[in-house]
């Protein structure tokens, strides 16, 4: 590694490095930013939950957009799956069905951006963990 | 780089390595590796995250969720599970003491909840041996803020307006400290970090050492730009192994990036660090003392003044200031004396780290608001009382402080409060004591330790705490008369009068709390010869209860003294006189036909 | 510098700006109790460790009593050193030292002269309210000073005399709390160091926790045995001190009582150590004169300067710790030991008696000497030439034992042949004494003519390292003095690293010379004592009539009678010796 020689480089590599605590930073403070939850039970795994939430986690962090993707259990909606919640900073949980890669897209750009309604909100009738 | 999509934090604290939490760490590396996941996950060893009780600790993220008392075999379990199927693994989970509930991430924890991580920042968030990640948290920007934008005079400004005092235990306010350091003129000045860290049970220093050192090393740093000094030494026991190691990695990681060193950021400052060892006794943690050892010679306190920031090490203006104390200074300069002015009371500004300890269901490291009364450190962050026993006491400020009761509870804990209820702040070891504990055998345990550890240079320290002991020691054997209780108070008061260092200053204080808020107690040993905590065995008495005894003969057989007799299936009768209070009879009977009175 | 103003038991007190409190109550004649506390004036030594906390005195405003010997004053401050709560302080400290301290003052060596003693009686103390557990020490005899740790108050007296003033580095704090002790390393035995047994720590200490080797109960042996001839030799310190312990005021000379009170306690004859201070001179001028010579001369062999050893202490020093520079010192033994040689070599042929059968005494300022004179090369088939050193209070308990009323004793003179002395003798026992001494008489061997003044203003006075030059006729003779062996180590670390250009040095190891030995009466922190005693030497020379040690006219007889000339063969085997490496051992 090369010296740090001024107050630039010191900043410099801060931004270089600072990605590597991201996650760390944002699960640190995850009310303030945007939580995403994949479910990850057999039934979401076999209908592409894997590939969903490898988009999502990708696609937000190209986007710059601090968040926390989390996976979890099944959330009962085997019928819709894969199924993702998404909590923005300071609203009630929203779970969408049937989120495939095309899908994802559609509610980070609406949803997450926007804060627009996106189809496919599944009616929430019970708290996720 | 890879771009990891979880990280699994392993604490690397000397508790949680004492219970191989490395081991772990290996493990989980080797999991990932077998399931093809090292790309996605990343094992991170951090320094201490506080929740000691419970080790070896990992928390995985982004989810938070906290696993306690994780063993090495448990690794592959948390990866299949946790890790590939995002299934939280139920018995690694913490269960609250008080709710009885599985709580599923830090974020729910008690534990956590009313704690403000100033000092301990980073201590289980970062790699404390990459010097990156404690740069992506703001490290060294506060040193490049001052060299760079500040006079020396400015940062001394806003140390001071932080209101920031020593968190060693004296409390002094650490700019003015500072200021007088810069304003004493010499060729050479020093920055002394005292790392010497020795109550008993105490050991925040050291965790901000293993889990952060970086954030020392810019402080000091900053220290010697503000005062004029281009050499730091860091006074650290070497019983502090890994953050000794720890320390040593952060020093040479700090030269390779040129962050220590001649020219520092390009701003013509210099200044490197040395580590000094000192073999562990508690007087070097007293300033004068510490420098005596650091210039190899025996350690033992000298008269002030003149103070360190005039003559200290080599006889040249030191400034020395306690582990924590620098902890804090890069989060005042990064983020200002505002900030850290708003968190805390009047005269106490910033958090205060404790070592919470004893009879407490979660023993660890605590960091919280000065402020913050004892009953939420002790029964919202410490889960109460063990076994659900009741609150006795709480020892504060180490064997230089004093017990406090049920009655202090609710006070606000800063400098000043915990002076005005007879205790101190200290350093911040905090242990508590249920109805098991007697209070005489507590003083007795603190003047022990104190004892220990005077160094004998000044008579009433020397000779005075030896008395006292002794007069202790009495009184716990049965022996004590009141006038006894008058001695220790009059001469606990001398002591404290007329010692030379804090030490001896304060070495009394746990006797003269404990007169005060405890007399009932240490009359029952003395008039009544009783110990109502059952503690003091000169004291107790072993009974045989007549009715529930069957005569089975095994207390009679098990005896090593003889002291019981009686005929079989009769009841026996245990000699007062004989017997030694070994307690084998009363382990021993299958009947509970023993008590103790 | 600035002035302070002060209130001290409510009197106003102005003193200069860096005065401790005790020195400002002493101003107004408010003396504070001390205990650790010593300070040396003319010496520059102070011992101030603020440990003891007998002197504590309580300062308005303050949160704890202040010790007075190391609080500096400032201004306004208001003092009670008298206050309940100080004198009670001051009592409760006084009464816990003394719960650690055997109360065997009815037989104990320092009783009425023990400070610890002096304190209790002061404080009034009539009980000790804490008692307990008491330290348990071994006893360590050494040679010449006995350890008695069970006595040790912790003022570390000794440890600032032995580190600081003498550098020889023996004396430290070892261990923690109540089991802190001041001993040698590794709490071995002081035989087991490097101590020289200058004496200084015993000179300063409070108690009996320091005391020399007491030899009285041998000399009373050995004069109530009717087949033995007991002579005895007294040092030129001792006359200058001894009335000190007959409340005689300090500087008195008592030479004539002294050598009355001898008589009295039934030696046989009653010698001086002058003389063999002048024989002494005789040998080591010579060494010197002919050193230089062979020096102008260009011999590169010869090595410069020489340095006196007429001290014992100086030469274990330099054994242990300047071993390479042993050829650098005179060979001349010092005058204890050439008057041992003599007498049983000489005397015991003039007297006709045994060597066996003469028991040869010497009153020594000094406990090394109890040392010297049981080093080895300096007995003969195991027969000592001196048999027993005593210090100046030994000799004044044995009078004051014997019953003698020192006081109206009549004034005597010394039995010949061996008590007569010139000034040059006297001198010896201040420092700058000895060189004086040479160059009186090295100048008139060297320049062949007559010194019109004896007296060398320049070589005298209580400075530590003090520089010379004499003119021997053209030549430049460059001396320097060093007393206290700290300034002793300074000339010799120039030495060895070639920065010294002196000719001769003269050392000594106690601060002031002889008259400020280890076995002096104590001074109890005066050092006027020791100032006073000096004046008595340079007058005792003043007086005499014959004042250069080679008109000593039995020193001539004893040359043309039996030595034969300085440095003559006969001399070298009784009167020179040599040094050894002690850098790795242990002395036993």
């Amino acid at each position: 590694m090369a010296k740090v020689k001024s107050l630039a480089d010191l900043k410099r590599i801060k931004e270089e490095v600072q990605t590597k605590i991201k996650l760390r930073e944002n699960s640190d403070r995850p009310e303030q930013v945007v939580q995403v939850k994949v479910a990850m039970a057999t039934c979401g795994i076999a209908s592409g939950a894997k590939e969903t939430m490898n988009y999502i986690i990708s696609e937000l962090e190209h986007q710059a957009i601090d968040a926390v993707v989390t996976q979890t259990g099944c959330m009962g909606y085997c019928y819709a799956e894969p199924t993702i919640e998404v909590t923005l900073p300071g609203k009630e949980p929203v779970v969408f069905g049937h989120v495939d890669k095309t899908k994802a897209e559609e509610i980070i750009e609406k949803y997450v951006k926007r804060n627009e309604l996106v189809d496919g909100i599944i009616p929430v009738n019970y708290k996720s963990i | 780089m890879a771009d990891y999509k979880m990280h699994i934090m392993v604490c690397g604290g000397s508790g949680c390595r004492a219970s191989e939490s490395d081991k772990l760490t290996q493990n989980l590396d080797t999991a990932l590796q077998k399931n093809g996941l090292e790309e996605d996950v990343q094992v991170v060893t951090t320094g201490c995250f506080g929740f000691c009780e419970k080790g070896p600790v990992v928390k995985i993220l982004p989810d938070n969720t906290f696993y306690t008392q994780v063993t090495p075999e448990d690794a592959e379990k948390i990866v299949e599970e946790h890790i590939i199927k995002g299934r939280q693994i139920k018995h690694l989970l913490y269960e609250d003491p008080n709710a009885k509930e599985l709580i599923p991430d830090s974020k729910h924890m008690d534990f956590y909840k009313k704690q403000v991580r100033l000092a301990l920042r980073n201590c289980g968030f970062i790699n404390p041996e990459n010097i990156d990640e404690y740069i992506a948290r703001d490290g060294y920007a506060a040193i490049g803020k001052c060299l760079s934008e500040m006079t020396p005079e400015a940062v001394i400004e806003e140390i001071k307006e932080s209101g920031l005092r020593g968190r060693g235990g004296g409390g002094f306010p650490t700019g003015l400290k500072w200021d007088i350091t810069r304003k004493s003129e010499a060729d050479q000045k020093y920055v002394v970090c005292n790392a010497d860290e020795g109550d008993p049970g105490a050991f925040m220093d050291r965790s901000i050492l293993e889990g952060d050192p970086h954030t020392i090393i810019e402080a000091m740093a900053i220290c010697g730009y503000c005062i004029g000094a281009d050499k730091g030494l860091v006074y650290i026991r070497a019983e502090y192994p890994l953050a000794i190691e720890r320390l040593k990695i952060a020093l040479d990681q700090a030269r390779e990036y040129g962050l220590l060193g001649e020219d520092i950021l390009g701003t013509g400052f210099n200044f490197d660090i040395e580590l000094k060892y000192g073999a562990g006794a508690f007087v070097c943690g007293e300033e004068t003392a510490l420098i005596h050892s650091m210039e190899g010679l025996r350690g033992e306190p000298t008269f002030k003044p003149p103070f360190p920031s005039v003559s200290g090490y080599n006889e040249k203006p030191t400034n020395v200031n306690n582990v924590e104390t620098f902890a804090n200074i890069p989060v005042i300069i990064n983020k200002g004396a505002g900030f850290f002015s708003q968190i805390g009371t009047g005269s106490s500004k910033g958090t205060k780290v404790f070592a919470l300890a004893g009879k407490i269901n979660n023993v660890g490291l605590i960091e919280v608001p000065m402020g913050t009364t004892l009953r939420e450190v002790i029964f919202d962050i410490g889960g109460g009382i063990k076994d659900g026993k009741k609150f006795k006491a709480v020892q504060t400020g180490g064997p230089s402080g004093g017990c406090l009761t049920e009655a202090h509870l609710d006070t606000p804990i800063d400098f000043d409060n915990l002076i005005k209820v007879g205790s101190m702040m200290g350093s911040g070891g905090m242990i508590v004591m249920d109805e098991d504990d007697c209070m005489v055998a507590v003083a007795k345990f603190y003047l022990e330790f104190t004892l220990d550890e005077s160094c004998g240079k000044c008579s009433p320290c020397r000779v005075g705490n030896k008395r006292l002991y002794e007069i202790l020691d009495k009184i716990t054997q049965g022996k004590g008369t009141k006038e006894d209780l008058d001695k220790l108070r009059l001469l606990g008061n001398v002591v404290k009068d007329t010692s030379l260092c804090g030490l001896g200053q304060t070495s009394p204080n746990p006797i003269l709390s404990t007169l005060d808020n405890f007399y009932d107690e240490y009359l029952a040993h003395v008039e009544d010869s009783k110990c109502v905590a059952g503690q003091c065995k000169a004291l107790m008495q072993y009974k045989i209860i007549p009715d529930a005894c069957s005569g089975c003969t095994l207390c009679f057989r098990n005896c090593p003294v003889g002291a019981i007799s009686g005929e079989r299936k009769s009841p026996h009768f245990i000699d007062q006189s004989i017997c030694i209070k070994c307690g084998v009879c009363y382990e021993k009977c299958k009947f509970d036909a023993i008590e103790i009175v | 510098m600035e002035m302070i103003n002060l209130t001290i038991d409510k009197k106003p007190v102005v003193v200069k700006e860096g005065t401790t409190i005790l020195e400002a109550a002493a101003e107004i004649g408010i003396k504070v109790p001390t205990l650790c506390h010593m300070k040396l004036h003319d010496m520059g030594i102070e011992n101030k460790p603020g440990g003891c906390r007998v002197c504590v005195v309580e300062v308005e405003g303050r949160r704890n009593l202040a010790p007075s010997c190391v609080t500096k004053v400032e201004e306004g401050m208001v003092i009670s050193t008298s206050s309940i709560r100080a004198l009670n302080a001051r009592r409760t400290v006084t009464e816990l030292i003394l719960s650690d301290h055997p109360a065997d003052c009815l037989t104990c060596a320092k009783s009425g002269e023990c400070e610890l003693q002096d304190l209790a009686q002061e404080l009034g103390i009539r009980e000790i309210h804490y008692k307990g557990e008491q330290s348990q020490y071994r006893e360590d005899t050494s040679p010449a000073i006995i350890r008695d740790v069970n006595k040790c108050v912790m003022c570390r007296r000794c440890e600032m005399m032995c580190n600081e003033v003498q550098t020889v580095g023996v004396l430290s704090a070892v261990n923690r709390g109540f089991d802190a002790v001041v001993a040698p390393a590794f709490e071995m035995n002081l035989d087991h160091s490097v101590c020289t047994y200058c004496g200084q720590c015993v000179a300063v200490c409070p108690t009996a926790a320091l005391t020399e080797v007491d030899h009285t109960g041998a000399v009373i042996r050995a004069l109530s045995d009717p087949s033995k001839t007991v002579i005895v030799q007294t040092a030129p310190a001792v006359r200058a001190a001894l009335g000190e312990e007959f409340n005689m005021e300090a500087g008195n000379l008592v030479t004539g009582k002294m050598v009355s009170a001898l008589r009295q306690l039934g030696f046989d004859y009653i010698f001086d150590t002058d003389f063999a201070a002048d024989l002494t001179i005789m040998e080591e001028g010579t060494e010197l004169l002919n050193r230089l010579s062979k020096h102008l001369n260009g011999d590169k062999d010869v090595k410069l300067p020489i340095l006196t050893s007429c001290c014992p202490a100086w030469v274990k020093f330099f054994e242990h710790q300047f071993p390479d520079m042993k050829e650098i010192p005179s060979t001349a033994r010092s005058p204890q030991q050439m008057f041992g040689a003599i007498a049983k070599n000489y005397f015991t042929e003039k007297i006709n008696v045994k060597r066996e059968d003469l028991v040869v005494v010497s009153i020594m300022p000094c406990v090394a000497k109890k040392y010297e004179s049981a080093r080895d090369e300096f007995a003969h088939e195991g027969n000592p030439d001196v048999d027993y050193a005593i210090t100046t209070r030994e000799l004044a308990s044995l009078i004051k034992l014997a019953n003698i009323e020192f006081k109206s004793l009549p004034e005597e003179d010394f039995d010949q042949p061996l008590g007569e002395s010139t000034g040059a003798g006297v001198i010896f026992g201040a420092t700058g004494g000895v060189i004086e001494a040479a160059v009186r008489t090295a100048y008139e061997v060297y320049t062949g003519k007559g010194l019109e003044k004896v007296d060398f203003e320049e070589l005298r006075g209580m400075e530590g390292i003090r520089e010379a030059t004499i003119d021997f006729d053209g030549l430049d003779l460059r001396i320097g003095i060093a007393h206290g062996l700290g300034n002793a180590r300074k000339l010799l670390e120039d030495i060895r690293s070639g920065k010294s250009n002196f000719h001769a040095i003269e050392i000594m190891s106690c601060p002031g010379g002889c008259i400020g030995g280890g076995g002096q009466p104590y001074h109890h922190g005066d050092a006027s004592v020791i100032r006073k005693r000096m004046e008595a030497i340079y007058r005792e020379d003043a007086n005499k009539t014959i004042r250069k040690s080679h008109e000593n006219p039995y020193i001539l007889k004893l040359y043309e009678e039996f030595l034969g000339e300085p440095m003559s063969e006969k001399a070298h085997h009784l009167l020179h010796t040599a040094y050894f490496d002690r850098s790795n051992k242990i002395e036993s």
